[in-house]
């Protein structure tokens, strides 16, 4: 075993140890930060791995971004924060032996087919640097990486249109004041969006964030 | 680096991830374990990348796609689960059984 | 000869198709002719008589139902007369038809016994369609019934002069569903369909033994024809012949209304009654009497039915005459006699006499028929058939009462009315029986057979019993009909001229037909047993006049007192019958309904319910829960990569 393999386990024994607690705890907020050891350690691994690039790209954009909204929806969601006894479904069991089933499949058939492959990872040093990657992604892959930007404004447009509270169907439960009852105020429609903009999720969450706290 | 370890190392994370979607309760802990699997594929893909000595990258530059896919992924369905937390008031994953038989029941709980 | 005796017998069937389907064309078609004759007879006479002989051209159901039988009379009276001056057989096949097994040909054979009742039936099936003409005058379904009644005559010709034992059942079967057609003919009335079902369900049941018993005996003699079975009669086996004997006997008891099959004739009497008077006394009744006397040579050899038939009469004789002396309703006190005289009959053939049976078959149905139909005088002028509406008729319809007195002379056995020589020869056979003696008069010594004594003791003592309940019931219905206070209302009339004529021509063969047999050394009465028979009838006749003659506003049958219900419901055979035959067949319908809705519905149904329950088991799967649905993919993909990984 060479250094490297002796790093890439031990990272990787961080990032399944993270990614076990991830899935196993009981705090919600807690898992999403064992969510992000795991991205950091796989980081690493990647630039053990001499892909520094994609290394750097994993921090940003997993770490700094994914994980980021992942915590600004579970504040969205009025998750409890702190223990909570029922974040494993009744399905724990089942899903306990698929995964294992999953993991014997995986790993027998991935072991007896690399259990002697070897590559020489010195001479891939610079393979990841940013420079070759930036030319490959815009020389050869550049349309592909063109699409993939389109495709990242219409997730954008997406997700904004799906938030929007004032089109579409409105929900009634969250309104605590039924559509019929007419209300004393002067005003036109207009003026009761602007007020459920107001009354809008983010303003009371946040003020009962610090309620809460 | 014998490609053994790292490959084992994104199988087993592959099935904490797996076991993660299908016994979480909550639809963001559900995201956050789809977001495991697919970090074990970028490892994947990264170690193989290495292997080959790909002339033109593509693990890595697939890894990217992927990173950027997931990023999209993960902003959509946070818009879904808002819209869900919005409608039904619980982002409970056994409790949005209207695709069931019995949608009453659905509903109810 | 054998031809006119086919042209006897089509000449009824073709008029009832014709009468059926052309009665009212035939109608319309007359009218004009009517009209003319109408214009052309002298004056306004307004008579009934005369107002019915003016429609009488233009009653086309009528004249197709009259002329052929008075037609098929002329030709049977022919045959008859052929026959007594040149007595001989004579047969005729129309084809043989092969069966694969026994053939049997469809033919005529006339003889004298089937020339003689051939004649009967058709004279009495005159004087009803002349009768019905009158009775039936203002039913609108005139046309179907004087169709049927010639249908059914066409039927019991072809049973008289039949000379074939399949053939013989079809005209027996044909004759069965007359009766039902007859009987029902007032269908409105539920009682009436249901007397009729009842009736067709009771001779049907004797009808099976009867196939049966003719089968055994085609079998037995490898062919159906009449001549042959009985030339084979004495070879066949013991067991055969009996067998077949005793099947026979079941379509008697059942077609001639004997114990046990005798319920179903009180009730037929909810028909009309010129059917009561062609069907129940005269003709379908006796023609199970007809073919024991037919197949007579058979039933010597096996003279164990004989004794059952005895039997079977000695219980209907005396069963049926107690009950006709309690009955209130005029027609049912005929049937019940009809019962008792059927048993006569019977008993004459147990002991041993053919001709005597057939002397009393002849004259009963002479003096029944006129009886009936005298009967349905007295029922249109009164309005009812209960004798409580009757009484001191004799004044206000004097040609009915002169014939109906003889007739219940006959009836009860009076000399010199021929229902006196009748009775007297079976009952002298019966002494005779009972002595096992071969002297005695030569008919005796002629008819050597093996009966045992007891049947003629039987038949003996019986008959002289039944004699006296006989002529006790036909004295008190003769003295409350027609004598005493009149209890109907005031504007009795004699019935019409078709109806009052063919009565008053009845009595005629009613009081001499018993001379004709002098010359015969069967029917001859004897001395010692007709006084003994005489004082018998004297006693219960004179018994009920005294009792009548002490208070005449009361019936006489009072004095039977806590029994009369008893003998009024015809000693609850109806009842018996109903728990031990009909409860148990409609339990066994109800089971079968229930095992049908329950086993075969349920089975069917069950399938339906089965695959759903299958399906609901198979649909809790689909919870709506996608972590569910994920991991049965998951599952489902490793156990194939497994299988694929451990199979290569």
């Amino acid at each position: 075993m060479t250094a490297a393999d002796i790093v890439i386990v031990a990272l990787g024994v961080v990032a399944v140890g993270a990614g076990v607690l991830v899935v196993s705890t009981r705090q919600l907020v807690h898992a999403a930060l064992w969510l992000v050891v795991s991205f950091g350690a796989l980081a690493a691994s990647y630039v053990v791995l001499a892909a520094e690039f994609v290394a750097w790209v994993q921090v940003l954009i997993y770490i700094g971004a994914i994980v980021v909204l992942l915590l600004f929806g579970i504040m969205l969601t009025r998750a409890p924060i702190g223990r909570s006894d029922d974040l494993d479904s009744g399905n724990r069991i089942v899903a306990l032996v698929v995964a294992a089933a999953t993991a014997a499949v995986l790993v027998t058939t991935l072991a007896r087919g690399f259990r002697d492959a070897y590559f020489p990872l010195k001479a891939r040093v610079g393979n990841g640097s940013t420079g070759a990657i930036g030319a490959s992604l815009f020389r050869t892959w550049v349309l592909p990486f063109e699409a993939l930007s389109v495709l990242l404004l219409a997730a954008l447009v997406g997700a904004i249109v799906l938030s929007r509270s004032d089109i579409g169907p409105e929900a009634a439960e969250e309104d605590p004041e039924p559509r019929e009852r007419p209300r004393p105020r002067p005003a036109a429609p207009l003026v009761r969006r602007r007020k459920r903009n107001t009354d809008d999720e983010d303003t009371i969450v946040l003020a009962r964030i610090d309620e809460d706290v | 680096m014998h490609l053994i370890y790292p490959v084992v190392i994104a199988a087993l994370l592959f099935s904490v991830g797996v076991y993660g979607v299908l016994a979480r309760r909550n639809a963001i802990l559900v995201l956050m374990s789809v977001e495991l699997m697919l970090n074990a594929v970028n490892l994947n893909l990264v170690v193989f990348d290495m292997r080959w000595a790909d002339r033109l990258h593509g693990g890595q530059v697939l890894t990217l796609f992927v990173i950027v896919l997931a990023a999209a992924e993960v902003g959509l369905g946070l818009a879904l689960v808002l819209l869900i937390y919005r409608n039904r008031r619980t982002v409970d994953v056994d409790r949005l059984r209207t695709l069931g038989e019995h949608e009453q029941e659905g509903a109810r709980q | 000869m054998i031809v006119l005796a086919a042209v006897a017998v089509l000449l009824p069937f073709a008029a009832a198709f014709i009468g059926m389907i052309f009665g009212h064309t035939i109608s319309h078609l007359l009218t004009p002719l009517a009209r003319r004759l109408r214009r052309a007879a002298p004056g306004a006479s307004a008579g009934r008589a005369r107002g019915l002989a003016r429609r009488l051209p233009a009653n086309g159901p009528a004249l197709v139902a009259v002329l052929p039988i008075a037609a098929s009379t002329v030709l049977t009276a022919v045959i008859a007369v052929a026959q007594w001056q040149d007595p001989k057989a004579r047969t005729g096949t129309l084809t043989l038809v092969q069966t694969g097994g026994v053939p049997f040909g469809v033919g005529l054979d006339v003889d004298g016994l089937s020339a003689v009742v051939a004649l009967m039936v058709c004279c009495v099936a005159l004087a009803v369609q002349i009768y019905s003409v009158a009775y039936m005058r203002d039913d609108p379904r005139y046309s179907s019934y004087a169709a049927f009644i010639s249908l059914f005559t066409a039927a019991m010709l072809l049973v008289v002069l039949s000379g074939d034992l399949l053939v013989l059942y079809v005209g027996w079967e044909v004759m069965g569903v007359c009766s039902y057609f007859l009987i029902g003919h007032y269908w409105h009335d539920r009682a009436t369909s249901r007397a009729a079902v009842k009736a067709f369900l009771v001779t049907r049941l004797g009808d099976v033994g009867f196939l049966f018993g003719i089968f055994v005996l085609g079998m037995g003699a490898h062919s159906f024809n009449l001549r042959t079975v009985l030339a084979h009669a004495p070879t066949m086996s013991h067991t055969t012949i009996v067998a077949g004997t005793l099947l026979l006997l079941c379509g008697v008891a059942g077609k001639s209304a004997q114990f046990p099959l005798h319920t179903w004739l009180p009730d037929a009497m909810a028909g009309p009654t010129p059917v009561s008077a062609l069907i129940h006394a005269a003709t379908m009744v006796a023609a199970g009497i007809y073919v024991v006397a037919r197949l007579y040579p058979a039933f010597l050899s096996a003279p164990d039915s004989l004794a059952v038939l005895g039997v079977i009469a000695a219980i209907s004789m005396l069963g049926a005459a107690l009950a006709a002396l309690a009955q209130e309703d005029l027609k049912r006190v005929l049937a019940y006699s009809t019962i008792s005289q059927l048993a006569y009959m019977a008993g004459g053939l147990a002991v041993g006499t053919r001709d005597g049976a057939l002397f009393h078959l002849l004259a009963h149905g002479a003096f029944k028929a006129l009886l009936f139909l005298g009967a349905g005088c007295v029922i249109v002028a009164v309005g009812s058939t209960m004798l409580g509406a009757m009484g001191g008729l004799r004044i206000a319809m004097p040609v009915t009462f002169w014939s109906m007195t003889a007739g219940f002379a006959a009836l009860a056995g009076l000399p010199p009315a021929s229902g006196f020589f009748s009775k007297d020869t079976i009952l002298s056979q019966a002494w005779h029986t009972a002595q096992r003696q071969g002297e005695g008069s030569a008919a005796v010594a002629q008819q050597a057979h093996g009966i045992p004594a007891w049947t003629g003791w039987l038949v003996l003592i019986v008959g002289l019993v039944t004699a006296t309940v006989t002529a006790a019931y036909a004295t008190r219905t003769w003295l409350v009909a027609f004598f005493g206070e009149r209890r109907s209302p005031a504007n009795v009339r004699e019935a019409p001229g078709l109806m009052r004529w063919p009565v008053a021509a009845l009595a005629v063969p009613a009081l001499v037909l018993g001379f004709l047999g002098l010359g015969s050394d069967h029917l001859r009465p004897e001395p010692g047993m007709a006084v003994v028979s005489l004082l018998f009838v004297l006693a219960g006749g004179g018994g009920v006049f005294l009792v009548w003659n002490r208070d005449p506003a009361q019936d006489p049958v009072r004095l039977l007192g806590p029994v009369r219900p008893l003998l009024l419901d015809g000693f609850r055979v109806d009842a018996v019958y109903g728990v031990l035959v009909v409860r148990p067949v409609l339990a066994l319908a109800r089971l079968v309904v229930r095992a049908d809705e329950r086993v075969v519905d349920a089975a069917v149904e069950g399938t339906g319910r089965g695959a759903r329950g299958l399906g609901g088991v198979l649909r809790r799967t689909e919870n709506g829960n996608p972590q569910t649905y994920i991991s049965g993919v998951l599952a489902g993909v490793v156990i194939i990569v497994l299988a694929v990984v451990v199979l290569t």
